[in-house]
């Protein structure tokens, strides 16, 4: 296959070793390649949805991880193949940049690839099902924008984030809870968002999680939580406007970094070495004191020495705080992390309403909370759960929803939920059909029935008559010519998404459908893939 | 065309029927392995490791056996991980929690054989705890307004949590010391503070709780044996070498005789601190580190008593239960505040000296020397006492009990049956499913002493049918009989979370409907 022959009729090799090679060319590889999308993204069919179910993970190493999160499952999920593991950077991407939907951007890719898969069948040229597959998603996205809505909220009135919040929630292992934990996802969002720029840092929202307690415990802290106790088991357990020196230079005998030796000859030298020593600690302790701090956070160790002075001179400390927190505990405090004990001033002490400690269960567990900060900007939220899986999958669900306020807030529109928003586009989509002449008429048709795949899945999942159920919702949604209906999951009893109270983002539907596009239009232009075999 | 794999070469994929198989008969499993420990008559295990030595250990808990096994199958993991939570959380009950996890899996099993959507069981398990949950709580138990009967409660307890264990035996003598103990901590739950020594030798019925405090540590000789009002100062200082901390400082010298004046020096040094130390005014010193020779030997001769090498917890007791402050420098010893006692003595429990710390003055912490026949012995021994510990602890802060005895398991399922009734849909069948999941764990108990479970839990279920009964299963006298007579109860706490992270546990295996493992990862070859 690979041989060619030049101008004088000689046989040359264009592939090194070729014999060793696996080659698919032509329309043999763009149907192997399908085949592979459409692999994962069967995996990923069954965990779309508020019934959606877990899969489980064992990694190498042995752990084990239960999820429903698309992005996570595809992660883990040790792929080889090339066209899988473009699926897999699709859900990434997703995650990155909306931080949701992981799990419909990828059975979206699915059901075009499938569609795709019958044109090329009927003898269409692949880039011609891909150029059609390109308008319909212009089409589809149009049509999104069109009917959005924007709602409005400010700091007091954010039911409707909530709301969205939940529908993302209700999917995952913690729907149990998704009232409290919206609520908690939401009031973090709000606690450190900049509404006036319409920008979320979602780096200063710390999610700490401790296996034991159950998951309505879990609870949002208006300041920093660390996983450390204070240095000497009799210091305070609770410090009120506090006064905190952050530190990064350790409670111990100076270590300059240039090479030296002191050498010591003489009983002098040796006594007078001794007095600095020991007043270096004195001056240490003493300049902390005079500054005003009423608590030592420091992020290394104490020498014994220096950890009684402290604590002589009641001053609270903590020691071995990582760096991520010290500068979240800057942040939330107003203080400046200070490297050396001669630059400490009053100005740079971190302000602080309440600092204290805290212990859990039967062990000897203690955390320490930091509340009431100068600058409120910074909120942990604290996850209590079962078991260690069962909040790590916390985490990951409350990121998710943290993730979804945080596009609100970017952009207030949103699309009804429950298919409502794939059926509205997937009609759209095949009346505009129509209007194209050529052969990206059946491309654009066939994205139009892709698009159903999303709420067929749902209907699946749920446990209702998959076909029935949709053609019904779309009939309805065409005679009323309201983009409101969609798949009733939850078994209420109504298809109106609006009475449901199921919303997603707008941002968030249009990038799926953007992203699943692209990556299949990547996917149909391949014509050749070579590979080698067996090594 | 078929896709030959989009895995890598060893990662293996279960999915549907298949993957909920693999995790439930791995659940049940492990579920199964521990039945037979649940209960007053349940039987022990012995598990040896297979590291050096192939150390042997004997156990009736379950957080400790499920801990010890090498389990692969992931849903087995899960089991092994609400074990393991139980025991920090609450301290007991390990056994239970798994138990009932596997129990609610089995009915689970036999409903998804019938058609019924795993989502569907889910659903109607989470309705039924919450129904459980709430009639415990409406037959709870409070007496935290009376000290006396308080009291009596704790003691209930811990002899409920006992009997199940090697020490049942001894367990009102046990529950005594537990009680005594726990009520010393004063409402915290840091277990840390009472210390268990464990010394073989003598019976189990030796064992006692120590008024004061002691210290597994012999006294320097030439020191005085017996101190009388001592005053304590507990210290965390090095008392070897004093050494120079700032970095880089080294001894160069050019002749001997510069050696011997600064070894003279040193020698200077350390008297001075022993010096300042004396000059507290006291006459015992803890050290956490060593004490050398030079220094023990100015102390001795100051008529001071001087302890080295005490551990970091047991200085942290120390300071705990004199009052002292742990000192690492000694400029000031005014403000420094030193520790107090009436006596300390050094005793002797079978052939090792110990020093005992009696008359102390804040008594926030406590010792309990345990005697037993063999280390095995002792070890469970430990177990079984830092379980009621943990059971005690955690009900003073939340004082609501409840009956023992399966009791609270037949609260539950009748409450739990009559939701079933009243629930319209598929669901019933689940919540009917954790009834008889709940029925299990009497069974068991019935079961594991011997006794004819079905003729004693059909009795039981005719006698809750009435308000108000109290009947559980006796095992001792092998019938059903009243829990509040015979002083069986158990802590709310404990039961709460058993239920629900039974059913947490439950749910998440039920959820999980494809089991993804990876390649495992390849150790290299040192060959």
């Amino acid at each position: 296959m690979a041989l060619a022959f030049d101008e004088f009729g000689r046989p040359f090799i264009i592939l090194r070793e070729q014999d060793q090679k696996t080659r698919l060319r032509g329309i043999d590889a763009q149907k192997a390649n399908i085949a592979a999308g459409k692999a994962v993204a069967r995996i990923l069919r069954s965990s779309l949805g508020p019934k959606g179910m877990d899969k489980m993970l064992q990694g190498p190493d042995g752990d084990v991880t239960i999820t429903n999160d698309g992005a996570t499952i595809l992660e883990q999920m040790d792929v080889d193949n090339q066209i899988a593991k473009l699926m897999v950077e699709l859900s990434r991407s997703q995650d990155y940049e909306i931080g949701d939907g992981t799990t419909g951007v990828v059975v979206m890719a699915g059901a075009l690839l499938e569609q795709a898969e019958r044109q090329l069948d009927r003898g269409i040229h692949p880039i011609r099902v891909a150029e059609g597959y390109e308008m319909a998603s212009r089409v589809a996205v149009e049509h999104l924008e069109r009917i959005s809505q924007k709602f409005e909220f400010d700091n007091d009135n954010y039911e409707p984030l909530v709301q969205t919040c939940m529908t993302t929630l209700s999917s995952k292992i913690v729907n149990r809870c998704k009232r409290s934990l919206a609520e908690i996802a939401v009031k973090a969002v709000l606690a450190v968002a900049d509404l006036e720029r319409k920008d979320v840092n979602l780096d200063l929202i710390k999610i700490e999680g401790k296996v034991g307690g159950n998951l309505e415990d879990t609870e949002l802290i208006y300041g920093i939580l660390v996983d450390k106790d204070m240095s000497h088991p009799q210091m305070p357990k609770q410090i009120e406007d506090a006064h905190i020196a952050i530190l990064t230079c350790p409670f111990e005998p100076p270590k300059p970094k240039t090479k030296h030796k002191v050498d010591i000859d003489t009983v002098e030298k040796f006594e007078t070495l001794r007095k600095q020593e020991q007043q270096y600690f004195d001056e240490m302790v003493q300049k902390c004191k005079d500054v005003g701090a009423t608590l030592v956070i420091c992020q290394w160790g104490f020498d014994d020495e220096a950890n009684h002075l402290l604590m002589h001179r009641n001053l609270p400390a903590v020691r071995w705080v990582g760096g991520v927190e010290l500068e979240l505990i800057a942040i939330a405090t107003g203080g400046r992390i200070v490297p050396r004990f001669q630059e400490l001033t009053a100005e740079k002490l971190g302000k602080a309403g309440m600092v204290r400690e805290k212990s859990f269960g039967t062990t000897k567990e203690r955390m320490l909370y930091i509340e009431h900060c100068a600058n409120s900007k910074a909120v942990t939220i604290f996850i209590r759960g079962g078991n260690k899986m069962m909040i790590e999958e916390t985490k990951r669900s409350i990121h998710d929803a943290l993730c979804v306020a945080r596009n609100l807030i970017r952009n207030k529109s949103i699309v009804y939920g429950g298919g409502a928003a794939e059926i509205a586009c997937s009609l759209a989509v095949d009346a505009a059909a129509d209007k194209y002449p050529g052969v990206e008429q059946y491309a654009i048709r066939a994205f139009a029935e892709a698009l159903d795949s999303v709420p067929m899945a749902l209907a699946e999942n749920s446990g209702l008559q998959p076909i029935e159920t949709l053609s019904a919702v779309k009939s309805q949604q065409l005679k009323e010519n309201i983009p409101f209906y969609g798949i009733d999951c939850n078994d209420v009893g109504t298809n109106d998404m609006r009475e449901q109270n199921v919303f997603e983002t707008l941002i968030g539907k249009q990038q799926q459908i953007l992203l699943a596009t692209q990556v299949v239009k990547m996917i149909l232009k391949i014509d050749d893939v070579i590979s080698n075999s067996e090594y | 065309m078929p896709i030959d794999k989009i895995f890598k070469d060893d990662a293996s994929e279960e999915k549907g029927e298949r993957a909920r198989m693999a995790s439930f008969i791995g659940a049940m499993a492990v579920a199964d392995l521990v039945k037979s420990t649940l209960g007053p008559k349940g039987m022990d295990k012995i598990l040896q490791s297979t590291g050096r030595g192939h150390s042997v250990t004997v156990t009736n808990d379950g957080a400790t056996i499920l801990k010890s096994l090498h389990i692969d199958n992931p849903a087995a993991k899960v089991l092994v991980d609400i074990s393991k939570v139980q025991d920090d959380e609450v301290g007991d009950g390990t056994t239970s929690v798994v138990v009932l996890a596997g129990e609610l899996l089995r009915e689970a099993e036999k409903l998804v054989t019938s058609k019924i959507h795993p989502m569907t069981i889910i659903a109607g398990y989470r309705m039924a705890a919450e129904c459980a949950r709430d009639a415990l709580l409406k037959r709870v138990i409070d007496n935290k307004e009376n000290a006396e009967k308080f009291r009596s409660d704790l003691m209930k307890i811990a002899m409920t949590t006992l009997c199940s264990k090697i020490l049942s035996q001894d367990k009102e003598h046990f529950a005594e010391m537990a009680v005594d103990a726990v009520f010393r901590l004063k409402g915290s739950t840091n277990l840390e503070a009472i210390q268990i020594i464990k010394k073989p030798g003598g019976s189990l019925r030796d064992s006692f709780l120590d008024e004061g405090f002691i210290l597994d540590k012999k006294i320097g000789i030439g020191q005085p044996k017996r101190i009388e009002n001592a005053k304590i100062l507990v210290a965390n200082t090095a008392m070897d070498t004093d050494k120079v901390k700032i970095y880089g400082a080294r001894v160069r010298v050019d002749s001997m005789t510069k050696v011997a004046q600064i070894e003279g020096a040193e020698k200077e040094k350390m008297k001075d601190k022993v010096n300042k130390i004396l000059a507290h005014g006291i006459n015992c010193f803890v050290n956490r580190q060593l004490i050398y020779n030079f220094p023990e030997e100015l102390f001795a001769d100051a008529g001071v008593l001087a302890i080295e090498h005490a551990d970091f917890e047991g200085i942290e007791r120390l300071g705990l239960v004199t009052g002292g402050e742990i000192a690492s420098t000694f400029d000031n010893p005014e403000s420094v505040k030193l520790g107090h006692c009436k006596l300390i003595e050094e005793i002797m429990i079978g052939e090792d000296k110990l020093i005992h710390f009696s008359g102390v003055e804040m008594g926030q912490a406590c010792s309990i020397v345990l005697r037993g026949a063999s280390h095995h012995v002792l070890d469970e021994a430990e177990r079984s006492l830092h379980d009621a510990l943990c059971v005690l602890s955690q009900t003073v802060n939340d004082s609501r009990v409840l009956l023992g005895g399966g009791w609270p398991e037949m609260v539950m399922a009748k409450e739990v049956d009559e939701l079933a009734r009243k629930t319209a849909g598929k669901k019933s069948h689940a919540i009917e499913a954790f009834s008889r999941a709940l029925v299990a764990i009497p069974t068991t108990i019935a079961d594991n002493a011997g006794l004819d479970s079905a003729e004693l839990v059909a009795q039981l279920r005719a006698e809750h049918h009435t308000e108000g009964c109290n009947a559980g299963i006796d095992v001792i006298s092998g019938a059903v009989g009243d829990m509040e007579e015979r002083g069986i109860y158990e802590a709310f706490k404990v039961k709460q979370a058993v239920l629900l992270s039974a059913t947490e546990a439950a749910e998440m295996i039920l959820r999980v409907d494809e089991i993804i493992t990876c390649a495992p990862r390849r150790r290299e070859d040192r060959m």
